[in-house]
């Protein structure tokens, strides 16, 4: 009796769905814990449940597009702007930076990213790309087109696509002793890292911002535009600001909290 | 060796302490599962005893199509019933993605096929050895089938296990239309799948382990109701 009564309430739970906001949102984030730091502190403050999805950037802008969503959160600042400018979503807002990482067995010494790609491409690698239009993943086509290199030519051989996520990529890495591209807040709070090293840090092309938009209700009637807006507003402002730049491992800081007014 | 003791350490450690998030990912599992197995029973019982007692045109290819759905790949089901529940999809406005609904949807799109192909072939095996019984009793095919369904009942326990163990193992269809959402949506493949991707491989297999005990503890369950009630039916 219990369990059909509780199959009752869940079945009827999209009933209900307006006390809470959907967040289409990045595994890097997801995966770093952020949001176990982070959503605690709004729901207490303004009551309103957060669910997050975590996919890749390309698949979350998708699902946002699809109106399946009410908030996007990701790293893709060309695509952001692009969904903003169809319509899609309501003027998009710096949230937090930190910056990307070239993990690998050695550390390689270049001048710039694009310099270390060269490197990586000259000594075969291996290197492995997400292979998947996240986030990361862009980024990481613009540096090898920084290098003049088109690596997709060597599909397969020293250069491989996983087509997964940022963890499951980094496992692979692992298990293969090869080069890949990661966000520090992965990097730092991933468990299975093995012999792997940075190998390259450090350079303002390696910056990685995220940014928050709240879907639409003109293209999308069905969102909780209210509540999309209080989480746009609190991630912004001053408390979700705070809450981001105290979120710390070993005593380093995962992200940076740049939202201007 | 090292990551193996570590998972069983990791499992016991999460069982003993009634860890609460894992109680919830459990319960959510055993809910969404359970839920699909008795929805599929409900379509895939009928379905298997037409198909294996019944005579009518198209019985043969529907057959086809049954025991080749067997085969479908979780994640073009899931891909396939997101497009359907999405906000922009046909379904969108029941507002069923990313709930439990939408996942009990997918896995019983799984699981039917599988009780409703076995069903078939345990009642159209039977159907062969009563033949000369049912003829010198002229029973209409309805009753014939109920005949065959109740006789076959103990084999049928073999379908419904089968369908069970397809629904608790998939990974593929709940993480595209559940979303993966903690407390919401996240069962234990699901959960699984996220702590491989965050690298913390001890946990996800210790998550791993709880998943077969509880296949092994509902096998053994099951097939201990089955040999009583055979018990009890020989008498």
């Amino acid at each position: 009796m219990i369990r059909l009564a509780s199959l009752f309430v869940l079945l009827t739970l999209p009933a209900v769905a307006q006390d809470h906001i959907l967040i289409q949102s990045t595994t890097s984030t997801q995966n770093s814990g952020l949001y176990d730091h982070l959503l605690p502190v709004f729901e207490a403050e303004t009551g309103i449940e957060t669910r997050v999805v975590a996919v890749g950037t390309g698949q979350a802008i998708r699902n946002a597009t699809n109106c399946d969503g009410d908030v996007l959160l990701v790293h893709a600042h060309a695509a952001e702007d692009a969904f903003v400018a169809a319509g899609y979503g309501l003027p998009r807002r710096d949230v937090m930076y930190n910056d990307f990482i070239l993990i690998g067995p050695d550390v390689i010494l270049a001048d710039s990213p694009a310099d270390a790609l060269t490197l990586l491409a000259r000594a075969q690698g291996p290197f492995l790309s997400r292979g998947d239009d996240s986030g990361t993943h862009r980024r990481e086509t613009e540096l090898w087109r920084a290098a003049g290199i088109d690596p997709t030519t060597s599909s397969g051989t020293w250069y491989r696509e996983t087509g997964s996520g940022m963890g499951a990529t980094l496992n692979i890495t692992a298990a293969m002793d090869a080069y890949t591209l990661t966000d520090r807040a992965t990097w730092l709070t991933f468990a299975n890292s093995a012999d792997l090293i940075i190998a390259y840090e450090g350079h303002a092309d390696l910056n990685n911002q995220y940014g928050v938009i709240a879907v639409s209700p003109d293209h999308c009637p069905s969102v909780n535009a209210t509540g999309a807006r209080i989480f746009v507003d609190w991630i912004t402002g001053p408390q979700g600001q705070a809450t981001i730049a105290a979120y710390r491992m070993n005593g380093a800081p995962l992200f940076t909290p740049n939202a201007t007014e | 060796m090292q990551d193996f003791t570590t998972a069983f350490f990791a499992a016991f450690d999460l069982v003993l302490t009634l860890d609460p998030d894992l109680m919830q990912i459990v319960g959510l599992s055993l809910l969404v599962s359970g839920a699909a197995v008795a929805l599929s029973c409900l379509i895939g019982f009928p379905l298997g005893a037409a198909l294996g007692a019944g005579r009518f045109p198209g019985r043969l290819p529907l057959l086809v199509l049954v025991n080749a759905a067997m085969g479908l790949p979780p994640v073009v089901v899931g891909l396939t019933l997101y497009l359907l529940l999405s906000r922009a999809g046909p379904l969108g406005p029941l507002g069923l993605l990313y709930t439990p609904a939408a996942m009990i949807l997918a896995q019983a799109v799984l699981v039917t096929p599988i009780v409703a192909a076995l069903t078939a072939q345990i009642v159209a095996d039977l159907s062969e050895e009563y033949r000369d019984l049912f003829a010198t009793m002229g029973m209409s095919r309805t009753a014939q089938a109920a005949t065959l369904m109740w006789d076959g009942r103990f084999a049928l326990t073999t379908a419904v296990l089968a369908g069970a163990g397809r629904a608790l193992a998939e990974v593929g269809a709940v993480i595209i239309v559940g979303g993966n959402i903690d407390h919401v949506t996240r069962v234990m493949t699901t959960a699984i799948a996220l702590e491989t991707s965050r690298g913390a491989l001890e946990l996800a297999l210790g998550l791993g382990l709880i998943l077969l005990a509880l296949s092994l503890g509902i096998n053994a369950a099951l097939m201990g109701m089955r040999a009583t009630a055979r018990r009890l039916a020989d008498g």
